[in-house]
């Protein structure tokens, strides 16, 4: 056990390492000259050659992956003398649009992104799970052909849609959630606050994976329901309420969970329409408004760090997994 | 001996979008303690469905049953096709138990052995945990599993094929049922595991006076361990009788066709199987007369006019060996004893 998760750990490092490797290689070769993003408009050849010394763009393109790299465990500080400023680690850039490290800039924007993904992963294992086990229970009766409406409804609707309604007729119209409009709040200094800021975004999401849950979860639960071993509960005289709680539940939840672990992954980095809609300052929003800007530092280390935490989520699933199904465990 | 099932007159059908397949057509048989009876036929002949019918196994609202099934249940008996749910759940497991095909699917991937042995025992002894567990570990004793209180904390996939049939055959025992059904236990298995299974499945009857209905495709299976036999062929028996009979005496020429078709070591090497010519009906549309007549080479023997519109009627020489088949008695012997020769 110990020896397979220092394996995958082993190989999670070697991944990051060359998807990092990668990214900064596609970034150096973009046809635009980084310094000459870094002024504006009375930008004069000096400022340029400048500011490339002191960011780094002026050495050959490894050692600017070692300084980034470096940059990371020990911190970084860009020019010399008074002009200095410094990042400290981990650092991963420095943002002359914003004249700020980028490591201060994902600070801010990440807790965002990490409330509105895990709130809305909650809401939606919980309605697609239900819903899912509840079709599959009255298969082909109205509970199940209501679900597959649902299931219908959020698989095609797209967020911009679902994300403007809620928007129009729940705050708007109805004024039944306010529409937020000083910023962020944490969960610690306001609950209430917090959830309102939260509510809208959580089930613009919510809607369109828990549709998806519910079909996968009624899929797999069907599936289960006709495996042999569902049969041997029975004939035990095991009641059928458990034979679906316990046995069918324990078998479906393994592969759900995989599930749920790479689409949690997949949201820190690219819950951009929901985001821009409710106007919350998450990662995708800061990458989008880098990407529009040029803000290549921004670009690439938030490219890098969505490409971490699906590998890291792999990991920890791949972990759970092992934990959940006996066949896999070493 | 006592009698454990009493099955009459049993019809199973179920609706299906292309008609009403009529899986079990007119079954009847019994089973007493310590006495094996087997079902024998090919897939889709009904022995299945039939034996899941004893368990009330069959999908609520799928399956379109009559007749009646009675099985011995608390000093009593329980008509399983018109009992609740919950007498039919009370019934499970403790007063019929039941081993299945492929013992590798038929046990739960993420339980522990232990914990899925004293369920059979804790779902009709609820709150009996301590009971359960020494009683799982020693009904793996008995089945022939070694350290079993160790094994009980390992999970399926950590024994082999036929340790896990002997786990089946324990979990079937934890409530000492009278009665077994064993649904094709040794189809799955390699040869020389099948013969412990059977071994195994013998001594228990004997130690325990359980009755088995064995359910099985294998004609050496049932030679080996059963004293009554059922053959059937699209939903019908259609012959019934003593082991000795059916294979000696067979009366119906599907079980001849059965008898035929078992390869033999003595035969050449050029030699090839006999196997029965044809395909057995669709259970949607079965034929008026004889379900076998399309394929019966025996035909000539019959009223073919009888053998295309009346089903026969089972009957025989004696009331422990019945068939289901036009040809006169005496025309049988005749015309079956060339084949019989080559049989034995």
């Amino acid at each position: 056990m110990y020896r397979f998760i220092g394996r995958r750990f082993f190989f999670a490092v070697l991944t990051i390492l060359a998807v990092s490797a990668v990214v900064f290689a596609i970034f150096s070769v973009l046809p635009f000259d980084p310094a000459s993003l870094t002024c504006g408009q009375r930008c004069t050849p000096q400022i340029i050659e400048g500011n490339r010394i002191k960011l780094g763009f002026d050495k050959p393109i490894y050692e600017q992956y070692w300084l980034f790299l470096s940059g990371i465990f020990v911190g970084r500080t860009y020019g010399s003398g008074q002009a200095a400023f410094s990042c400290p680690a981990p650092a991963f850039g420095y943002s002359f649009n914003e004249n700020a490290c980028v490591t201060e800039m994902i600070k801010e924007s990440l807790p965002v992104t990490l409330n509105l993904a895990i709130g809305a992963l909650v809401i939606w294992l919980f309605i697609g799970i239900s819903l899912g086990v509840i079709a599959a229970k009255f298969k082909s009766r109205w509970p199940d052909t209501t679900g597959s409406v649902f299931v219908l409804l959020g698989t095609s609707l797209p967020t911009f849609v679902t994300g403007l309604a809620l928007l129009i007729w729940v705050s708007i119209k109805w004024k039944i959630v306010p529409m937020s409009l000083d910023g962020y709040v944490s969960v610690l200094d306001s609950p209430g606050r917090w959830f309102m800021y939260f509510i809208l975004p959580w089930i613009t999401l919510a809607i369109a994976y828990a549709a998806l849950y519910t079909r996968f979860t009624r899929a797999a639960v069907l599936d289960t329901l006709g495996e042999d071993y569902i049969r041997t509960a029975r004939a035990k005289g095991v009641k059928e309420r458990t034979v679906l709680f316990k046995h069918t539940l324990r078998a479906v939840l393994a592969p759900i969970i995989t599930l749920a672990g790479l689409d949690f992954a997949g949201l820190i980095g690219g819950a951009i329409i929901t985001e821009t809609i409710f106007n919350l300052p998450g990662l995708a929003r800061l990458t989008l408004r880098s990407v529009y800007e040029f803000d290549l530092p921004v670009v690439l280390a938030t490219t890098i760090l969505a490409a971490v935490v699906v590998i890291v989520m792999n990991l920890i699933v791949d972990m759970l997994y092992a934990v959940l199904d006996p066949r896999v465990r070493m | 001996m006592s009698e454990l099932l009493r099955i009459n007159d049993l019809r199973v059908a179920f609706p299906t979008d292309d008609g009403l397949v009529r899986a079990v057509d007119g079954v009847s048989l019994s089973v007493s303690s310590g006495e094996t009876v087997a079902i024998v036929g090919e897939s889709g002949s009904g022995k299945t469905v039939t034996s899941l019918s004893v368990m009330g196994l069959h999908k609520k609202g799928s399956a379109q049953m009559s007749g009646s099934i009675s099985v011995a249940h608390d000093g009593g008996f329980l008509d399983v096709i018109s009992a609740s749910e919950e007498e039919i759940r009370s019934m499970r497991g403790r007063s019929v138990a039941m081993i299945f095909q492929d013992p590798m699917s038929a046990l739960h991937p993420y339980y522990k052995i232990g914990a899925q042995l004293a369920e059979a025992y804790l779902v009709h002894n609820p709150g009996k945990k301590k009971e359960a567990i020494s009683r799982a570990i020693e009904m793996l004793d008995l089945v022939g599993i070694s350290e079993p209180a160790q094994r009980a904390k390992e999970f399926p996939h950590q024994f082999s094929g036929g340790m896990r049939q002997r786990v089946m055959i324990a979990m079937a025992l934890m409530n000492s049922p009278k009665m077994l059904i064993a649904d094709e236990p040794t189809t799955a298995l390699d040869v020389t595991v099948q013969a412990q299974i059977l071994t195994l499945l013998a001594s228990l009857q004997k130690e325990f006076n359980m009755g088995i209905l064995l359910i099985t495709h294998d004609l050496g299976v049932v030679a080996q361990v059963s004293e009554k036999v059922n053959v059937m062929y699209a939903g019908r028996i259609v012959e019934q009788g003593g082991v000795d009979d059916i294979f000696y005496n067979p009366m119906h020429p599907y079980n001849l066709g059965l008898l035929k078709s078992v390869p033999r070591i003595s035969a050449t090497g050029s030699e090839r199987l006999k196997a029965i010519p044809g395909q057995p009906p669709s259970l949607i549309s079965l034929p008026a007369g004889c379900a076998f007549a399309p394929r019966c080479e025996y035909i000539k023997f019959a009223d073919s006019n009888a053998c295309a519109t009346q089903m026969p009627a089972l009957v025989g020489t004696s009331a422990s060996h019945t068939s289901r088949c036009h040809i006169d008695e005496s025309k049988r012997q005749a015309s079956f004893s060339d084949a019989m020769k080559e049989v034995r």
